[in-house]
């Protein structure tokens, strides 16, 4: 079994009070709660942390930790032979065992995992697992491999860890911060209660192109001053391949050109749009004959781009 | 070790759960439900049906407020009130993520 510093994970002395302890947690809870934290480790964190306050903040729990001794975190130890009888029959190999199970078994009755089994129903542990997914997985569906370590009991009431592997699939259409329930797939239940839930939680990546906003999708569409004036038709990317746009003649900057249907797909419903925004660009280095056409369209243009100045300062006075 | 294929489901309007399964669930009481519908953190699809039935985007919500309610030691009431100010902090990100995804780069980052 490997030894965890509760005390360490708290910050606290193997000495701090009750009441210490309590605030050295609230203050760890409200930095790394995954509900309120954005730190984007705080969901491990927490679990750390709630789970040294959970058998901390319990007298019996604590005295029971403490017979343990203190090891360095992640040394590989034995309790004294003395604890095993306390909480079992002394028979027991505690190879294997996560402290935190082998806690938590007591705190559903008072003689420890070996005996306090009795015959209540437990259900199994709930898991909630982020599931990091591209916009191209999100927009074609996929399938993750998702592994998990789950606590079972065994004959005697015993918490063992054993692997749990899934491949789940994850329809098309999903968005960032939509959830799923897998129903069954968390902890096993143990004297006919019922198995822990998987819930996913999706998390779509920013993709370097394309910018989502719910099943809608925008890029920038950068074009040349003269196919903005003109008008062209060009090849843009989306997501199900190139297509060809017709940009009509005098596009503003800013324009937003919709391509029907060619957003994300809902899992009930149409699919999302697709927006072009229009940027309009000048080369960064010019050729002289470039530069030519240019003064002789200054010189021909009767544009002002500023003449809204003096008209507005005017209705401003 | 074979991988199991887990059917999935999603937690949206489309799925509903009875108050019966939400307590299940969740792992809150009914009592607590209760208090959460009076407070106007979770929403039944028909308050006034007999037996309420909530949309299934409830779910998270619900199973946040018991988390909330056993790490941070909180009331009924409080717990409404945190779940109430976190739904407001997701719809202003969700509507700051909306505009920014509508606002054009600047021509800058382009070249």
């Amino acid at each position: 079994m490997k030894y965890k510093d509760y005390y360490a994970i708290l910050g606290v002395q193997r000495n701090a009070s009750s009441e210490e302890i309590k605030r050295a947690y609230r203050k760890l809870a409200h930095k790394y709660h995954p509900d309120v934290s954005k730190d984007p480790a705080g969901e491990e964190k927490f679990k750390e942390v709630a789970e040294a306050y959970e058998t901390l903040k319990s007298p019996e729990k604590r005295a029971a930790y403490d017979q343990l001794g203190a090891h360095p975190t992640g040394q590989d130890f034995q309790p004294p032979p003395d604890w095993g009888k306390q909480y079992g029959d002394g028979q027991f190999s505690f190879e294997g065992v996560d402290l935190a199970d082998l806690f938590a078994g007591l705190a559903a009755g008072r003689h420890g995992p070996g005996k306090q089994s009795g015959q209540l129903r437990m259900p199994g542990q709930d898991y909630e697992v982020t599931a990091h997914i591209t916009l191209e997985e999100a927009y074609r569906g996929t399938e993750i491999g998702l592994n998990l370590t789950v606590p079972v009991h065994d004959e005697e009431g015993f918490p063992r860890r054993v692997p749990r592997t899934f491949k789940v699939r994850i329809p098309k259409g999903a968005t960032n911060g939509q959830r799923l329930r897998l129903p069954g797939s968390g902890g096993k239940g143990f004297h006919g209660g019922r198995d822990g839930d998987l819930y996913l939680n999706i998390v779509v990546h920013p993709h370097p192109l394309f910018r989502v906003n719910g099943h809608d999708l925008y890029f920038d569409l950068p074009l040349a001053p003269w196919e903005a004036v003109l008008g062209a038709t060009v090849e843009v990317p989306t997501l199900g391949g190139p297509v060809q746009l017709k940009v009509p003649p005098n596009a503003r900057a800013g324009q937003q050109l919709r391509l029907a249907k060619r957003g994300l797909p809902r899992p009930h419903g149409a699919e999302g749009d697709l927006y072009a925004i229009v940027q309009i660009v000048v080369p960064a280095a010019t050729s002289e004959r470039e530069r030519e056409l240019f003064r002789e369209l200054a010189q021909s243009s009767t544009f002002d781009p500023r003449g809204r100045f003096q008209k507005e300062l005017k209705s401003g006075s | 070790m074979e991988a199991e294929h887990a059917e999935a489901q999603w937690l949206t309007e489309e799925c509903e759960f009875s108050l019966p399964e939400l307590v299940e669930l969740s792992g809150s009481s009914n009592e607590e439900l209760r208090e959460l519908v009076e407070y106007g953190a979770i929403t039944p699809v028909n308050p006034e049906a007999p037996q309420w039935v909530f949309p299934g985007k409830c779910l998270p919500t619900v199973r946040a407020a018991c988390r909330l309610r056993v790490s941070f030691d909180l009331e009924p009431h409080g717990v409404a009130l945190v779940i109430s100010l976190l739904d407001r902090i997701h719809d202003l990100e969700a509507q700051m993520g909306s505009l920014r995804a509508q606002l054009p780069r600047l021509p800058s980052e382009f070249w």
